[in-house]
């Protein structure tokens, strides 16, 4: 990949607040440096202080540090930081994958060949409880099927009833209305 | 059936000491498959509690809560005939050790503290924390307020990989039946560390690789593997030597891979090739350089039989060799097991408690270089 500033090979990663939303953003070595980001071992604290906040606001790096906290996003569940993450390499509860669910996927992606969907074992609870969404879906599907084949059916023998006795103008509404129902769109499981 | 007593050698019990203290382990057996080069094998998965914190984050009374919840659930979900529950957090720091020792619970909850960043010791903590430990074969174990609230182990002997796999899992469907896991659709079990995160398994098999390390193949061994996403470890996992030239090789990425493909790769695929890597070079030992390889492996039971003082390093690599010499049938009278469970016994928990009594580093040494001698002659 190149640096997001030049034509080298981008050589460090990072997740940073830009315009107050987070983005990656690819540097080589060198505009890395001159950007302020270090490729190993800046802790996002650092981090926030000496570049991202100082394009936030416009001024230069030493100037004005503000505090970051407020800025850092935060679980609603259990009150941990991404910064504390950072630090410690683990996560406060399961929510916070969610809390932190852009900030983490590039991470997960780096971390596990480019993945970042889960693909493996599932409990046999979310099983059920899966299989009986959909199971209730598929009966309302099917319901639905069944009432409009009862209703082509009374449609048909009211045509059959009408050609039958040459009332050929009602025979023609009926005929319309018989199409009209066949186009409607098919319910499926999925969408229904 | 439950029983909260911990392992101990059986004063009635025929044999000689240390025996009841090694013998019920299965993976120390040495008959699963390929057992010339594969020790054992282990899947472990990492579950945690929906609704409740990270153990890390978690306070006293969470963790307590946790604990309680799952040894609950633990004890009454017939995980397999009979099981030991160990509240490591009431129990002596030896006996903590023994089970680390054995591969049944981690550095990290022997301690009960996360490493810290300079990897300087803290004295062990009393934060709620244990293990379950099927008995006697040892089979499985479950740890609970780990980094993750359950590991769940399988351990065999030899390659066993897909066995692992499917009793792991087996286990897994029983406990999850009574605990409610943090589980999410796109990135499936929920960790504390999101390098778990996904399947939470990790496969890996410890293997004995004598041969390729003295033809110094084991660095192609090494860097095949990490092209492969595969990390190599010492015998006590992360961050431990290789000493007695064991390995552990398992799988690193747990998200995007079904543990079945994870399953046919190391078990169908690049487990084999190792195997038959290091079975080549013994073969090409034997064939060009057998004088050398013989004085080496003799050299090797020579100084086992005759030091008056051994340290554990020493001994494992002296060990390895032997177990090379028997494994080739250079050595006669001797069995794989018997060396296999010495691996296990010169660690200092074991020597301590084979020799019933607690040791500085110096009595250490002199004990274990007589209680080889006593097995060896
Ligand atoms: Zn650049
Ligand atoms: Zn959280």
């Amino acid at each position: 990949m190149k640096c997001d500033n030049c034509d080298n090979e981008a050589t460090v990663r990072e997740t940073i607040l830009r315009d107050g939303s987070w983005v990656e953003v690819h540097f080589c070595e060198e505009c890395a440096a001159k950007q302020g980001i270090a490729s190993a071992g800046t802790s996002l604290n650092e981090l926030l202080t000496n570049f991202v906040l100082p394009q936030l606001t416009g001024e230069p790096a030493a100037k004005k540090p503000r505090p970051v906290k407020a800025r850092v996003p935060v679980c609603p569940t259990c009150g941990f930081s991404f910064e504390q993450f950072r630090q410690s390499g683990l996560l406060g509860c399961p929510s916070c994958y969610t809390a932190f669910e852009n900030l983490l996927i590039p991470l997960l992606e780096r971390a596990h060949e480019g993945a970042a969907q889960h693909v493996g074992k599932i409990p046999r609870r979310q099983t059920e409880a899966a299989l009986g969404k959909e199971t209730v879906e598929g009966a309302k599907a099917l319901a639905e099927l069944r009432e409009r084949l009862e209703k082509e059916k009374l449609l048909r023998r009211q045509l059959e009833d009408a050609v039958k006795s040459e009332q050929y103008e009602l025979a023609a509404r009926i005929r319309d209305q018989i199409q009209r129902l066949a186009a409607q769109p098919q319910e499926t499981p999925e969408n229904g | 059936m439950a029983t909260r007593k911990n392992p101990s050698p059986d004063p009635d019990q025929p044999g000689r000491p240390g025996d009841a203290a090694v013998s019920s382990a299965e993976w120390l057996t040495n008959e699963g498959e390929s057992c010339d080069v594969v020790l054992s094998s282990r899947v472990r998965l990492a579950r945690n509690l929906a609704g409740h914190l990270f153990v890390h984050r978690a306070s006293r009374d969470d963790r307590e809560r946790a604990l309680q919840t799952c040894r609950d659930w633990i004890l009454g979900a017939r995980l397999c005939d009979r099981i030991m529950w160990v509240d490591l957090h009431e129990s002596p720091q030896l006996e903590r050790n023994l089970l680390v020792e054995r591969h049944l619970i981690s550095k990290q909850l022997a301690k009960g503290k996360p490493a810290t960043a300079n990897g300087a010791m803290s004295p062990p903590s009393e934060e709620p924390r244990a293990v379950a430990v099927s008995i006697p074969d040892e089979r499985l174990s479950v740890m609970v307020n780990e980094e993750d609230h359950l590991r769940l182990q399988i351990l065999r002997a030899g390659l066993s990989l897909s066995d692992c796999w499917a009793r792991a899992s087996a286990a897994d469907d029983r406990l999850e039946a009574g605990l409610d896991y943090a589980f999410s659709k796109r990135l499936g079990y929920l960790t504390a560390c999101p390098t778990n995160v996904g399947t939470g398994m990790r496969m890996s098999v410890m293997l004995h690789l004598p041969a390729l390390k003295v033809t110094g193949d084991i660095e192609k061994v090494k860097r095949a593997a990490a092209d492969m996403n595969l990390a190599v470890r010492g015998f006590y996992g992360e961050g431990s030597d290789a000493v007695g030239d064991l390995y552990q090789i398992s799988n690193q990425t747990t998200l995007g891979k079904p543990e079945g493909a994870v399953l046919a790769d190391l078990q169908d695929a690049i487990i084999p090739e190792v195997i038959q890597y290091e079975r080549h070079a013994r073969k090409s030992l034997m064939g060009k350089r057998r004088a050398a390889l013989e004085d080496q492996v003799f050299r090797a039971l020579g100084a086992l039989r005759y030091a008056r003082l051994l340290a554990a390093d020493e001994a494992m690599q002296l060990l390895s060799l032997v177990r090379l010499g028997v494994v080739l049938g250079l050595i006669d009278g001797l069995s794989v097991q018997a060396v296999n469970q010495l691996f296990l016994l010169v660690q200092p928990a074991h020597l301590q408690r084979v020799l019933g009594k607690e040791m500085d580093q110096e009595q250490r040494r002199i004990g274990r270089a007589a209680l080889i001698r006593e097995r060896l002659k």
